[in-house]
This record gives structure tokens, sequence and C-alpha cells, in this order.
């Protein structure tokens, strides 16, 4: 994409995260961490129960952020808090989770990309930012 | 037990080089459901090598961190370049900032990732949170 301007609304994008594919994740990026796959360890230190890695959740908004610029590699920077779990059911439904982005600025640096990643109603990512080559 | 104030400022050694090989971008951007066409490998990729310095960083015996204690609180990357196959990474980490809050550590680190070249391609910022054991 070009002709970035300030204010545009980027187009939501809606991805369906399953057991499947936490597991796929853990082996991919080498996070195995048990609250990700079991419910007895994830019950067992407070959680309601399976969570995503919260990397896996920034993937996606870097998924995103591919789709808007219409190119992979364009990312300069990207970043985000950990704020809410993303809590992924043992079922085929998963967990869905929405990523949208509105442009801030657009300066010499770069596109300036304000995000917001909600889960249900929860925003589960606390001000995740990037900054796009335009 | 909160870990030693002097932790900050300390610099670790490097990782051991990750070869990047076009089958673990494939895997990583399958998992995510990047696209991968050949070029650029997924933004969050550099996760692994910077998840192996953070990982140097807690298993070490004289930084005091037990390991389930720790949460991811916060991840930021800055990229010189994309990772692309064929990349020999590495990646230095170092404790930039040590707080004490309501008895948990935080630490906020910085890793340095490198090619084979020793050329920059990304830092990655983390914030891990280490909590205190009457939590």
């Amino acid at each position: 994409m070009s002709g970035w301007t300030a204010g545009d609304a980027l187009p939501e994008q809606t991805y369906t995260v399953t057991r499947a594919d936490l597991v796929r994740y853990a082996g991919a990026s080498g996070d195995l961490n048990p609250i990700h796959w079991s419910d007895r360890v994830a019950t067992s230190v407070g959680l309601p129960g399976v969570i995503a890695h919260g990397m896996f959740t920034l993937a996606l908004a870097a998924r995103a952020l591919d789709t808007w610029a219409g190119a992979t590699g364009r990312v300069l920077e990207l970043g985000c808090k950990f704020t809410k779990p993303v809590v992924v059911p043992d079922d085929d439904t998963g967990a869905e989770v929405t990523v949208r982005g509105t442009v801030k600025q657009v300066t010499d640096d770069g596109v300036h990309v304000a995000l917001e990643v909600t889960c249900g109603d929860e925003k589960v990512l606390g001000a995740p930012r990037a900054v796009l080559r335009a | 037990m909160a870990v030693d104030a002097s932790l900050s400022g300390r610099t670790f050694p490097p990782t051991p080089p990750y070869v990047v090989s076009r089958e673990r971008i494939v895997e990583f951007a399958a998992a995510t459901g990047s696209t991968y066409d050949g070029g650029a490998a997924p933004a969050t990729f550099p996760i692994v090598v910077a998840f192996a310095a953070m990982t140097g960083l807690m298993e070490d015996p004289s930084v005091g961190i037990s390991l389930h204690r720790v949460v991811h609180g916060e991840q930021r990357f800055t990229y010189t370049r994309p990772v692309v196959a064929g990349d020999e990474l590495s990646a230095t980490l170092t404790v930039d900032s040590l707080r004490q809050i309501g008895g948990a550590d935080i630490i906020g680190t910085r890793s340095e990732i490198v090619d084979g070249d020793g050329r920059p391609v990304c830092t990655a910022f983390a914030t891990l949170v280490h909590r205190g054991e009457d939590r």
C-alpha cells in the first residue's frame, strides 16, 4: 500500500486461534512453556486455562501489518505490553483475535501505526504500535 | 528472593549462532498464518534468538531468577533490516534497568541481534516481571 495518510483506519483483521495453533507455535518458536498447552499447569498458576503466547498474539499483529502494507519486510518497529491473556478453549472453535490499526502520522521515519488488538471485548495487548517503511 | 541490584548494566555472553534456514521461516510463518514469499521472515521471528538470550539470563544461577515466576511484560523490536534465510544470528543481552515494584523485580533487557558478519539486524527490548515469593 502507498499513500498512507494520518487518520486512516486500516481494515480490521480477524484471526482464529486454536489449541493446535499454539502447539505449532510452541514448536516453531521454541517457547515450550506448558501454560500454552496444558490446562493442568495453566490452572495451577491461577490462569483460567491454556493461554496463547503473548508473542503469538504480537505475531498476529505483525501479520495484519504485512497485509496492510501489501508486502513483507516493511516493519521498522513493533512493540506492545502483554496486558491480558488470550484464553484458548480446547474445542474446534478456538478464540478470535481482532487487529485494528490507525495511521497516527507519516514522517521521514516511516508510517506510525497505533494498533488495537482485542479478544472478545478486551484489549489483550497494551499500547501496541508499529512503524512501517512507507 | 529479589534479584541482585548489581544485575543492572550487566551484559551476557552472545548466544551461539542460530542459522536461519528457509524451513525454519516457513515453519514460523505457517504457525502464525503469515506470508513467506522467500524474502523477509515474519517481523517477530527474531524472538527465537532473543528468547535464547533471555533464557541465558534466566538460567544463570548467579542472577537468582526462578523461571516459573517470570512473566513477559513487554516486548519491542527495532529493525535495521528484516531477517532472511541464510542469516546466522546471535543475540547479546544487556540488562538496561532493574526496578522493584510491589515485591516484583521489573527487569528491562535489550538484546542486540547481529548477523554472521557482526552487522546489526534488530534490537529486541523485553521487560521481564519476576514476581516475589509472597504473592
